[in-house]
């Protein structure tokens, strides 16, 4: 008989990362959701080459246009390519919401493992806080940050960041707090393991994989936000094409050419399947309450 | 099937389909429970007990299928019948209790509430029900019942929990009880308490009991009947005191010898039995047992034994007690 | 013998309301005694059995000891020192010497960690990561006869037997002088709890270590322990030498203990002490000996005056007015 090979630990990761996806792309729905998925980030990747035209390439003779071979989606009220346009749209959208989702991702874990596995107070503290942000209505919280910083990218980056963190602390909080007690934690601090051992090294990787599922749906919800904010002229300045500014643009010609605003709303919608397709997914795989033995 | 048997199970197996492959978790499993007999199943874990009682009440889970086989009760075959069919039998001929008492009780329901609820087949009015579901609490031994009925399950100790469960299976005064472990969750001293009045329940009530355990000390001390499981089948089958005092099959023998409590004399070093259960997966050619097996010899290892002996009586599974029609 | 632990009087309480709670709903005494009174005293390489009904505080007990819980009263001396009211890194360090060992075999290992990385923690953690670690983890593996391979398997991989022995390895790696096993078969098949009661008796045997066991099983206690203690809502009713114990219980609570034992034989007839009611709730705790309301031998002055703690020779005590 021949003793299996040891696999080092590093390979055991990326081989059980391959597996839960094959899982993944056994599901027609999750399959369809990668595929959408990878279609955004390929297309917004590619986004400076894939663009037939110049995004902010003004040609005022061609306004307007309906759908054609030249230009795919039609063109906008300043003769603008609108398929260039929702391509570097994407652009902007998965900026936003990977670098805002990531930040708010680190800080509520950060807390949420504090808040958990600390003290009393300051789980109390850091609660009180949580509540307070999210009893906050977002859009006037946006209006807040507006009117102080101004209209721009960052401002929609900072809402997200600071409504979303109270989401993911509370989420991080509740799955230490059943984690505390366990019998591996109890056997960790029985042989002496510190504060900051047990929170890395023991809390950290049983808390982290349902976030992750979580915060890829929550990407799409972050893209309706810029896009919200963007129409309601809170976000993206004009000249920048946002699939928010889009709608807007679109939508201020709505009588004349519905194109725009279907393209701009198109992209939206793809996304938004895509990762919801894909976290729900991805939780089946890693939930093992929810998983289907087949 | 011998009219005198509540259930009798024939030459029934289970599969589950996994990501390993079918999985041939139950094989040609046989078992009867005579009527007003207790019978008892010991084994170890992995060795299909629970299978066996989901496909009795035909709850397996999805990827679970019966391959062969049939399970009679009360006459009809159980495995023939429609969901509707089934689900009037559930609970009202054939009910159960589990090892843990809160799963069958539900936590935002009075025990009142869950006792008249469980009389739904009966046509009888609210108070009448109450009074019956008082009476079926009091011999459980619930003190104070009546004053109790409108307790939630969490206001009762964990002993006190199990005996509800118990009283709500047997309210529609079931042909069949199959208990589940019951009192594993149990201390000691109340594990005792339970098993003595379940005993006398069935005596009174005249019911069949299908009573699952790994604890060996239970089931010789409650059951008339005993059936031993490994690794999916049945290894031997027979009265109690053909088990305990007679055992055949060398599993069963090494399983009574491990109990700590059979020792008479204080051994620093305890026996066991080497080695694994086999692996579903990749089960032996021969015996199942034969991997592990003191006395296994070179037929064990590629001729699967047959369970015989005297029909209907005591049986095992083993070369050694049944030489086979070549000799 | 000298001992190398030895516990005098240690009393636990827990909390039963937050301080406003309490004030509000004016209780003036919001806490419940989970431990009470407890002494007792562990030698030098030998086996302590504590035995108990769920509820009895047995395993606060073992707690207190290993530091995961603070005694409010009392001593816990190991080696001479004490152990209450040392600062949280002398305690840390403390923890060297004491192996500890969880209930659950599989779910008290941390569940993303390879078994090698479980093995070699308890060696970081103790500064001792410049030792040849892999050298260590085959060394423990091999002390419990597990194969060298198994050190790339995650906890979930195990069968209970596996992870149970995963478990003796991680008490054992720093050879500590006393191995704390909170209910060591629990969850085992029948077959496997001897094989692990084997490997505690062969590691006892080898390396000298001190062994206190917490279990509700009776059989365990019989078989491998020395002296034996059994605990009743918090307190200790009846110790001494197992044989002597077993022999001739003197508490009431243990003679039903041990008669609640079955025996795997359908004709042994055990003259059975069948206990009324059920362990009564450590917030109303019964007057007079404690037991009184269960008692089938209960008599007048039990319900009135807490029983007196007698020595029956050879250690044997028992704390109850009219002992068998």
């Amino acid at each position: 008989m021949r003793e299996p090979s040891p696999a080092t630990p590093h390979h055991a990761t990326w081989r059980a990362v391959w597996n839960s996806l094959k899982r993944v792309l056994r599901e027609p729905l999750g399959a369809f959701g990668f595929f959408l998925v990878v279609l955004v980030i390929f297309s917004a990747a590619g986004a400076d080459w894939l663009a037939p035209y110049e995004a902010n390439k003004i040609d005022i003779r061609a306004k307007l246009q309906p759908p054609s071979g030249a230009h795919w989606l039609g063109t906008d009220q300043l003769g603008r390519d609108i398929f260039s346009r929702v391509l570097v749209g994407g652009q902007i959208a998965l900026k936003v919401s990977l670098v805002s989702i990531g930040a708010a991702l680190l800080i509520g874990l950060s807390l949420g493992l504090v808040a958990g596995f600390g003290p009393r107070w300051l789980d109390n503290l850091l609660m009180l806080f949580f509540d307070s942000v999210r009893s906050f209505p977002t859009v006037m919280f946006a209006l807040a940050v507006v009117t102080l910083f101004g209209p721009s990218l960052t401002t929609v980056m900072i809402v997200v960041i600071v409504t979303q963190i109270p989401i993911y602390g509370r989420m991080v909080r509740s799955q230490t707090l059943a984690l505390r007690n366990a019998e591996f934690i109890l056997a960790e601090r029985a042989i002496g393991a510190g504060f900051i051992r047990i929170v890395t090294m023991h809390l950290l990787p049983n808390v982290v994989g349902p976030l992750l599922i979580l915060a890829s749906m929550d990407i799409p919800f972050v893209i309706t936000i810029e896009a919200g904010l963007s129409f309601l002229g809170m976000g993206v300045r004009p000249p920048t094409p946002s699939w928010g500014t889009i709608l807007n643009d679109g939508y201020s010609y709505i009588y004349n050419t519905a194109w725009p605003v279907i393209a701009g709303g198109l992209p939206i919608i793809i996304t938004t399947l895509g990762f919801t397709f894909l976290g729900e997914s991805l939780r089946d795989v890693f939930d093992p309450k929810l998983r289907r033995e087949m | 099937m011998n009219p005198s048997n509540v259930l009798e199970i024939k030459g029934l197996s289970v599969e589950f389909s996994t990501e390993r492959g079918r999985l041939p978790a139950l094989r040609n499993v046989d078992l009867a429970v005579p009527a007003g007999a207790i019978v008892g199943v010991v084994g170890e874990s992995g060795c299909g007990k629970s299978t066996m009682i989901h496909s009795i009440v035909r709850l397996l889970s999805p990827n679970g299928r019966v391959v062969s086989g049939s399970i009679h009760f009360e006459g009809s075959d159980l495995l023939g019948m429609t969901e509707p069919e089934m689900r009037s039998i559930r609970g009202d001929r054939i009910s159960m209790v589990s090892q843990d008492p809160m799963i069958s009780l539900n936590p935002v329901l009075s025990i009142g509430t869950q006792m008249v609820d469980i009389q739904y087949r009966e046509k009888l009015d609210k108070s009448r029900k109450r009074a019956r579901a008082v009476t079926m609490l009091q011999r459980v031994g619930i003190p104070d019942a009546a004053e109790r009925l409108d307790d939630y399950p969490h206001q009762f100790s964990g002993g006190m929990r199990q005996r509800i469960a118990i009283a709500m299976a047997l309210q529609a005064e079931p042909s069949l009880l199959i208990a589940d472990e019951p009192t594993t969750a149990l201390d000691a001293t109340l594990e005792v308490q339970i098993i003595h009045r379940l005993q006398e329940l069935q005596q009174s009530m005249g019911c069949s009991i299908l009573f699952i355990s790994h604890h060996l000390g239970v089931i010789a001390e409650l059951c008339d009947l005993v059936v031993v499981m490994y690794g999916g089948e049945v290894v031997e089958n027979g009265t109690v005191r053909d088990i305990f005092h007679r055992p055949m099959h060398p599993y069963t023998q090494k399983l009574i010898e491990c109990d700590p409590a059979r020792m008479v004399e204080i051994t620093r070093v305890q026996p066991t039995i080497p080695g694994e259960v086999p692996d579903l997966a990749r089960l032996p050619a021969g015996c199942i047992f034969s991997g592990r097996c003191h006395l296994a010899f070179g037929k064990c290892h590629d001729q699967p034994p047959a369970l015989a002996g005297q029909d209907g009586g005591h049986r095992a599974r083993c070369h050694l007690t049944d030489p086979g029609p070549g000799t | 013998m000298k001992p190398l632990l030895e516990l005098e009087n240690v009393r636990v309480r827990f909390r039963t309301r937050s301080a406003t709670r309490a004030w509000l709903a004016g209780i003036r005494d919001p806490f419940v005694d989970a431990v009470h009174g407890v002494s007792l005293q562990i030698a030098e390489g030998q086996t302590y059995g504590l035995v108990g009904e769920s509820g009895s505080g047995k395993t606060t007990l073992a707690r207190s000891v290993i530091g995961l819980v603070r005694p409010n009263e009392g001593s816990i001396r190991f080696e001479g020192r004490e152990l209450t009211g040392m600062s949280a890194s002398d305690a840390n360090r403390f923890r060297r010497h004491v192996g500890t060992m969880f209930q659950d075999p599989v779910g008290s290992l941390s569940p993303r960690m390879t078994i090698r990385t479980l093995l070699a923690e308890p060696f970081k953690i103790h500064g001792l990561g410049n030792a040849d670690l892999d050298h260590e983890v085959r060394r423990l593996l091999d002390l419990v006869g597990l194969n060298p391979n198994f050190s790339n398997r995650y906890p979930h991989q195990l069968s209970g037997g596996q992870a149970r022995r995963v478990g003796v390895a991680r008490a054992i790696a720093l050879n500590p002088r006393l191995i704390v096993a909170d209910e060591p078969t629990a969850g085992l098949d029948v077959s496997v709890q001897g094989e692990i009661l084997n490997l505690l008796g062969k590691l006892q045997e080898e390396l000298g270590v001190s062994i206190l066991v917490i279990t509700h099983n009776l059989n365990v206690v019989r078989h491998i322990t020395d002296r034996m203690g059994i605990m009743y809502l918090g307190r200790l009713v009846e110790q001494g030498p197992t044989r002597e114990i077993f022999r001739q219980p003197r508490h009431p609570y243990t003679l039903a203990l041990l008669s609640a034992n079955p025996e795997p034989d359908p004709d042994a007839r055990i003259n059975r002490v069948e206990l009324h009611g059920e362990v009564p709730s450590l917030i109303n705790r019964p007057s007079g000996c404690e037991f009184h309301p269960r008692c089938p031998f209960a008599r007048k002055p039990c319900a009135d005056e807490f029983p007196v703690t007698r020595t029956g020779g050879d250690h044997h005590s028992f704390c109850c007015h009219y002992p068998r």
